[in-house]
């Protein structure tokens, strides 16, 4: 054990550098987003829903755009049939875009704060914000 | 209990397929929903085109370029200042060029330098799908041979295997080069490699081709091939026709009336 | 043994760094690259492959090349080469990790990459060649490292390594073959689409892979107290000779059949634009006049024994073949593909600064790798000697 002082400092250094993030982060907690439903197209729904349920949506709406472009994409399949009977073009500007016309609200706020980052952007067209 | 770094490690491998595996076995739980085709949707086995060169000459000759501007405009076509480095889904080229195997010293001065509409032939045995590592490019049902972006590593294979050089590469990023933006209509990015698409999107909602819509002359006859009594079937069998280089065995859906 | 490779004199180092800086040096460029596009590149839509693609390929067949120590040593029993076996391994094992990086380095969506992992696509040669590469890969690492500990421990080496070995030597085959087939098999390219081009790029890898072998042979003769034995050597000039020979042959065959025929089907109008230009291009012709009075000049110093046996005409020979068969498969043979296009028009290709910068990074990679396996190797066996 004659070389323990280089293995603990080595160690301390080590556990130091892998918990930064938990530390320098200590007591700075982002404040949840609460994003805004308040754009003109969702103002003139009769009934404010997306094309399947809220809770649905907020967890596996990534799931729903991935199939829904493995559907138009590779199999020609344009219309969504939601659980609840009703049809929807499923296009990410036509229908999507349509209602959540912010990309600000709708997508970058939660997204920033979970700090992940779809690339949707860099092909598909940002709408133009109307505020 | 003795246990070897060996064995931790295999255990420690083997918890972490497991956990790899578990959003898969989940997925497989999922809800009542479908995908189905618009009711509007064009059907076909096999999407052709024949193109009449004659009809469109004179029109051509005028500056007639309503295709091209057609396309450009409905898929967000970049207008790529090196030539190089060109984004191309329709364009003309001298038939010398475009038909290098059936030039001859003698052809006819009607022929001779003219300029044919050229794009993605569709082939029915598509070299450009044979070589893709990830079904990027693939056949639809109806014929097309599709690009899914989203999916393309940009190995360029398809490139050298296309005997059309129908296929460009984005370079550089395209969006600076696109003068006016349709937003139904994603753009691509760079690296990815982009082709004619035979207006898939227009043909799912019950349209034909853009270029074939824009045309003012007629010349484009958009049809299904494996339907008898289709239009293009119809001028098939009633003239002659060429295709882009017939002896490859790729079998273009695109013909030529000369 | 690792540790092997973190003592060395100060050439040892002062080599190291210099690789180092030309790694970092392409890997800013690669940064660029990332963030511009391949549109810093020389390629274009009319040449879409370009230095990157064409390096890989050599590669491939430097790392085929391995199997020409294992086979006769493993097979045929040649003693001789029992010395350079692990030389022929770890050589691979540098050969492949630069094949792969050229291929991540060409892509346009490098971090797309496992999609072809993720949509294993049996019908694109590219998945056939992504499982041979890592295969072998894999094979060599496996073979040559538990090798190298068993000398290094004085026992026999385990038996199950063998059996690796002996798969190694079909699969070296594969690996060339299957990446001969990423040509071969495309119609309108008519340079490529020939039924020799896998004997083509075997004869040319068992070449340019041995030579190599050869030259680092006497490096190491000279930087260390290990000698991997003239015999060795001899041996493997001799294998260098009869695959320069077939090449050479091979390459001959391309022009009987292009040029006697007359049909530019057949890779004439290609073969004209290398050799003397074409519609007022021919910025390969003199490269590939280099690589013909080259193979030329290595052919009469090989087949002559008195040169042949001779260290310092072997060396010139040795470094002849590699520089000519780098120049008819890593320059002529892939970019000569595209040329003309399927227009019939020429584009030309040359590669800018920082793509060739981003090539020569990649090529350091592979030999700091090489270096250090070197080390480790030549160490051991410097222990045991």
């Amino acid at each position: 054990m004659n070389d323990s002082r280089y293995i603990i400092t080595g160690l301390i250094v080590f556990i130091v550098l892998v918990t930064f993030p938990f530390w320098a982060n200590a007591g700075k907690a982002a404040p949840a987003p609460a994003p805004s439903l308040d754009t003109p197209a969702i103002q003139q729904l009769p009934e404010k829903q997306c094309v399947e349920a809220t809770a649905y949506m907020r967890t596996d709406h990534m799931k729903l755009l991935d199939e829904w472009r493995t559907q138009v994409v590779r199999e020609g399949k344009r219309i969504y049939v939601a659980s609840n009977g009703k049809e929807y073009e499923m296009s990410l500007e036509k229908t999507c875009l349509e209602c959540h016309s912010s990309k600000a609200q709708f997508c970058d706020q939660c997204h920033n704060y979970l700090d992940v980052q779809p690339d949707c952007w860099t092909c598909h067209i940002e709408p133009k914000e109307n505020k | 209990m003795e246990t070897s770094r060996r064995n931790f490690l295999k255990a420690g491998g083997a918890c972490l397929l497991g956990l790899t595996i578990w959003p898969a076995v989940k997925g497989f739980a999922g809800n009542s929903t479908e995908y189905i085709t618009s009711s509007k949707a064009l059907t076909g086995e096999k999407w052709g085109l024949v193109i009449d060169m004659k009809k469109c000459w004179p029109k051509y000759q005028e500056g007639c370029r309503e295709c091209f501007l057609a396309c450009q405009r409905a898929h967000n076509i970049p207008d790529v200042t090196n030539k190089e480095e060109e984004i191309k889904w329709i364009w003309t080229e001298p038939y010398e060029n475009a038909f290098p195997e059936q030039e001859h010293e003698y052809i006819a001065a009607s022929i001779k330098g003219k300029p044919f509409i050229v794009l993605c032939n569709h082939c029915e045995n598509p070299p450009c799908v044979r070589v893709c590592p990830t079904k990027a490019t693939f056949k639809r049902r109806d014929g097309i041979v599709m690009m899914d972006y989203h999916r393309c590593i940009g190995c360029r294979y398809c490139m050298a295997a296309c005997p059309y050089g129908a296929r460009s590469f984005n370079f550089s990023d395209p969006r600076p080069f696109i003068k006016e933006v349709n937003p139904e209509f994603p753009t691509r990015e760079k690296g990815v490699v982009e082709k004619c698409n035979f207006c898939a999107e227009r043909i799912d909602t019950g349209l034909p081709p853009a270029c074939v819509e824009a045309c003012p002359a007629g010349a484009l006859v958009f049809g299904d091939l494996d339907d008898p009594n289709s239009e293009v079937r119809k001028i098939l069998a009633s003239r002659y026709t060429i295709q882009r280089k017939p002896e490859l065995g790729t079998h273009p859906c695109i013909y030529y009336l000369v | 043994m690792l540790v092997k490779a973190l003592t060395g004199s100060k050439k040892y180092w002062g080599w190291t760094i210099f690789l180092l800086v030309l790694i970092a040096t392409g890997f800013a460029c690669y940064l660029w690259q990332l963030q511009k596009g391949l549109t810093i590149t020389g390629m274009s839509r009319d040449v879409s492959w370009g230095l990157y693609i064409s390096q890989f390929t050599f590669l491939v067949g430097v790392a085929a090349s391995a199997v020409m120590v294992v086979l006769p040593y493993y097979l045929h029993n040649v003693k001789a080469f029992g010395r350079i076996t692990i030389l022929g391994e770890f050589l691979a094992i540098a050969a492949l990790i630069m094949c792969l990086l050229f291929v991540i380095v060409d892509v346009g969506k490098p971090m797309r990459i496992l999609n072809m992992i993720f949509y294993p696509t049996p019908n694109s040669m590219f998945f056939w060649d992504m499982i041979a590469l890592n295969g072998y890969l894999l094979l060599n690492i496996i073979a040559g490292w538990h090798a190298l500990e068993a000398e290094y421990k004085a026992v026999p080496p385990p038996a199950w390594t063998k059996i690796l070995v002996y798969i190694s030597i079909p699969w070296a085959v594969s690996i060339h073959t299957v990446t001969a087939f990423l040509y071969a098999g495309l119609p309108g390219r008519h340079y490529w689409l020939t039924a020799i081009m896998a004997a083509r790029f075997l004869a040319s890898a068992f070449a340019s892979g041995p030579a190599l072998l050869i030259i680092l042979s006497y490096i190491i003769k000279r930087v260390s107290k290990f000698d991997p034995g003239r015999e060795a050597i001899q041996k493997l000039a001799a294998i260098v000779t009869y695959a320069t020979i077939i090449s050479v042959f091979f390459v001959g065959l391309e022009f009987f059949t292009a040029f006697y025929s007359q049909v530019p089907a057949h890779g004439l109008d290609t073969l004209k634009y290398l050799f003397a230009g074409l519609d007022g291009h021919g910025k390969l012709v003199p490269w590939m006049w280099t690589f013909a009075i080259l193979a030329v000049l290595a052919l009469v110093l090989l087949i002559n024994p008195r040169t042949r046996t001779r260290d310092t005409y072997l060396q010139a020979a040795c470094v002849a073949v590699f520089v000519s068969m780098w120049i008819e498969k890593g320059i002529g043979l892939v970019i000569g593909g595209f040329i003309p296009n399927p227009f019939e028009r020429v584009t030309e290709y040359v590669p800018t600064l920082p793509e060739t910068l981003i090539a020569l990074g990649v090529w350091a990679t592979g030999f700091l790798i090489l270096t250090f396996l070197y080390k480790i190797a030549i160490a051991v066996k410097e222990e045991t000697v």
